[in-house]
């Protein structure tokens, strides 16, 4: 076989990622009232951006064979956080912005410290902690409130140059300083190693505990960035548990529809995003075909419930039925 | 060989294992530039040797010297440092990794703090070539690779790291024939770089024509050490004959039973693991599977027991064909089948669980009515089987993970036999516990037997199955060899079907290396 069609093979999931989503956008955009525009465009960037930050994080994770169940709830208490710190001068709003993404990068590290080294499995792990940001999260904001620097939001969350949406340029710049670094990095390929098969990555000598630690922290922070970003784009801060809780769910939907295997080992963070993005769109397509806005929650479980499902193929081919236990 | 001073020397080595010795005062010693074949029956200590030399395991004693001065390793990755690498019979490669991505595993080239990919590919490229694989592409998936190209792969990732000892471990059983001559130039050109390279295989053909030097171990020390050639087939086998008769088997039946057949099985054949087998066990008997371990005796435990799909031929149960779907098929009705599994903690026992809900999981059925469990027939029949098997526990109700191992796998069994099955399937049942019980499981399996039940009884322990059974079929690449019976059922014949070796005089190592 020629060099570029491993290239391909290597990118398939994201490049079916990438597929669906410009499908549903064109079907999204052509029976959109105002049509493909500007304005369009960026509103739905700024949607999917969010989600797209939480998929990211999630994809860190599920690389490594585990899951983040906490992601929501990081992306809620960052979001708090911000509405109380990222205000005043340039000087306070920077502190601000250091001081969420710490946090988000304490958290991770905390979900992270805690599979690896208390050996908890990471679904159980990552509700507890969940279930603890979120506490804090209530603590920060009982009610919605707060503020954020306007100038930094509005410059965050508009159009350069009239047409290209800020939310999408910052997207790019977080996916060439966090994931592309990690992915090439030799923590990067351990997390893979050790999502892919422990004990193979174990017996090769390969760091399989620094570089899980790492995917769970970076998460975090991604996580973080995304609540930063509600921020930017709601003005407030709001302790909500349904949001947090929803956009765990759809990072998961998103991550597998980005061709991300929750086996782990297998995925990019980039088909993540797509997915992210498609599955945003399909979930808006309910809107411009005039559906009741009631049906949404059903329709994106049933998504959901399909993308995961997906996953499961792989098991039929499986001839020692003792292999599906493993 | 010749006066040369040796590359690497092992010297007094012992490792202990819990009650049970694995290796006792070994020695080894290494030159470079040859082939050092290593020969022994199953749980000769070959591969705790290995382990030993590959950093893997500590030993209890000893010492190793490498260029003459005296080493430890701590961990595999000092003994790659060292210059010891070694291929293991289980892969060690990452299946949803690139081959490139797994040749450089444990130490990557690096630029700016990430990966160098343009530097990984030709490492990677390099590698393959000088392991013959050029056909490999570095960017294909491991996972996608067939078993002997993920071999190739395997001995590609242990030249990468520039090995002065290179250790192979079975390293061609999943070979094909023409990869095997491949590896095999490939091993010649490495010795001629000067290289040494340990060869461990149950294959006599591959060591004759590999060898300059052959080394013969039995229980834990080395008993022989010969330039290849010198000896025959027979020799070779006379040496690793010799394991220290401690068991005590119940007699045998005088002539065996005239019963009717009540498990067969018809050209057996599954993936590339089984091969055409057929068999048959009457009631009344214990019929042995031997072979040297991993040649498909597991895996035609488990198509009785209905694990493996895509199974092709024909299993017949009191001489009518059926089609055994699951483990619940298997033991339930009129198959009335059991499986004593090998890992009885994971297949055979819940740990945390008591003594007495793992007694009565397999039965549940049988002792329930409308699905509510009666719990005064369970307790007579946990009573029964408790008494019949010895079973030594402070009470059914604590963890059945604070049991010894030797009473834990009375459970396993116990479990089963709560079925009453008329066919009992057992894989490898008496490793790693003690004497005593083994020799209660020898006299249970032949009361078993002599109420009825068809026995098939696989064991890594040669001696074990000349004790117990009335037959013993000889497996090997996954295909029925030999069958030993009666007064042909001996040490040598079970090693010699074991190894394959047809010739009884066959001169082995006559290697063009001068």
């Amino acid at each position: 076989m020629k060099d570029w069609r491993y290239r391909l093979a290597e990118q398939r999931g994201t490049l079916l990622a990438f597929g669906i989503f410009i499908v549903m956008f064109a079907i999204y955009s052509a029976n959109h009232p105002a049509g493909f525009t500007a304005n369009v465009v960026q509103t739905a960037a700024n949607k999917g951006v969010l989600l797209a930050f939480v998929a990211m994080a999630q994809t860190l994770v599920v690389i490594t064979a585990g899951i983040d169940l906490s992601v929501g709830m990081i992306f809620t208490l960052t979001n708090c956080m911000a509405s109380w710190l990222v205000v005043g001068t340039g000087l306070e709003t920077a502190f601000g912005v250091l001081a969420v993404l710490g946090t988000g990068l304490i958290c991770g590290a905390v979900n992270g410290a805690i599979v690896i080294y208390g050996r908890l499995q990471p679904i159980v792990a990552t509700i507890a902690t969940g279930a603890v940001y979120f506490g804090l999260a209530l603590l920060l904001r009982p009610v919605p409130g707060g503020s954020v620097n306007e100038d930094l939001a509005d410059f965050l969350t508009g159009r350069f140059f009239g047409v290209v949406p800020a939310s999408l340029v910052a997207l790019l710049v977080i996916v060439l300083v966090v994931w592309v670094p990690f992915s090439r990095s030799e923590l990067g390929r351990a997390a893979y190693a050790a999502g892919s098969s422990e004990t193979a990555a174990y017996m090769s000598g390969v760091p399989i505990r620094r570089g899980k630690l790492l995917a769970y922290t970076l998460a975090g922070l991604l996580a973080a960035i995304g609540g930063l970003f509600l921020t930017f784009f709601t003005y407030t801060g709001e302790a909500a548990y349904a949001s947090g809780n929803a956009y765990t769910l759809f990072s998961i939907a998103a991550v597998v529809l980005g061709g991300v295997s929750l086996f782990g080992g297998k995925g990019s963070a980039i088909g993540a995003i797509f997915g992210a993005l498609a599955f945003r769109t399909i979930g808006d397509l309910l809107f411009v075909f005039d559906f009741d806005p009631l049906w949404q929650p059903l329709f994106q479980g049933v998504i959901l419930l399909i993308a995961v499902s997906l996953g499961a193929f792989a098991l039929f081919r499986v001839r020692n039925r003792l292999e599906w236990f493993l | 060989m010749d006066g040369t001073a040796p590359l690497f020397r092992m010297e007094g080595i012992s490792k202990r294992y819990g009650g049970v010795r694995a290796l006792e005062k070994a020695e080894l010693t290494v030159t470079a530039g040859s082939i050092h074949a290593i020969l022994g029956e199953n749980g000769a200590g070959k591969s705790t040797l290995i382990k030993v030399m590959a950093g893997v395991v500590a030993p209890d004693e000893g010492r190793m010297t490498l260029d003459g001065s005296e080493v430890t390793f701590a961990s595999p990755a000092a003994a790659n440092q060292a210059g010891i690498v070694c291929i293991f019979q289980e892969l060690s490669l990452i299946p949803e990794l690139s081959v490139a991505d797994n040749i450089v595993i444990s130490n990557p080239p690096k630029r700016f703090g990430m990966i160098d990919r343009k530097a990984q590919r030709k490492i990677a490229e390099e590698a393959l070539a000088r392991a013959g694989a050029s056909d490999i592409h570095p960017r294909a998936l491991v996972k996608d690779l067939p078993l002997s190209r993920r071999q190739m792969v395997e001995i590609a990732k242990a030249l990468a790291r520039k090995p002065r000892i290179l250790i192979l471990d079975e390293a061609t059983s999943a070979l094909t024939a023409a990869d095997v001559a491949k590896v095999f130039e490939v091993l010649k050109r490495l010795r001629s770089e000067g290289l040494a390279l340990l060869y461990i295989s149950h294959r006599m053909n591959e060591i004759a024509e590999l060898a300059d030097h052959c080394t013969v171990f039995r229980n834990g020390r080395n008993v022989a050490s010969y330039p290849a050639g010198s000896k025959s087939d027979n020799e070779v086998v006379e040496l690793m004959i010799g394991r220290e008769y401690s068991h005590i088997f119940p007699p045998k039946p005088a002539s065996a039973p005239a019963a009717a057949t009540v498990l067969e099985a018809r050209n057996l054949s599954w993936a590339d693991r089984l091969d055409n087998i057929s068999l048959s066990v009457r009631a009344g008997e214990v019929v042995g599977l031997g072979g040297l371990d991993g040649q498909g005796q597991r895996e035609l435990l488990l198509a009785f027991f209905g694990v493996l799909r895509g199974l092709r031929g024909e299993v017949l149960i009191d001489g009518k064909p059926v089609s055994i779907a699951s483990p619940t098929a298997a033991s339930h009705g009129r198959i009335g089948m059991a499986l004593i599994p090998e890992d009885r903690k994971t297949e055979g026992l819940m740990l945390p669980m008591t003594v007495r809900e793992n007694l009565s999981f397999a039965a549940l059925d049988r002792l329930s009515k409308a699905g509510i469990i009666d719990r005064a027939a369970e307790q007579r029949l946990i009573d029964d089987m408790v008494g019949l098997l010895a079973i030594k526990t402070a009470g059914l109700d604590i963890p059945v993970g604070a049991l010894s191992g030797g009473n834990q796998q009375k459970v396993v069994i116990a479990k089963w036999l709560m079925r009453q099955p008329r066919i009992i399937l057992l894989n490898d049942p008496t490793r790693g516990i003690d004497v005593g019980t083994k020799q209660e499981l020898y006299q249970l399996m032949r009361k078993l037997a002599d109420a009825g039940a068809a026995i098939l009884f696989y064991s890594t322990d040669y001696d074990e199955l000349i004790g117990c059974c009335d037959r013993v079929l000889v497996l090997y690449d996954g295909a029925v060899k030999r069958e030993l019976v009666g007064a042909g059922l001996t040490e040598h014949a079970l090693i010699a079907s074991a190894l394959n070796i047809h010739g009884d005089d066959v001169r082995i190592g006559q290697g063009e290396h001068a």
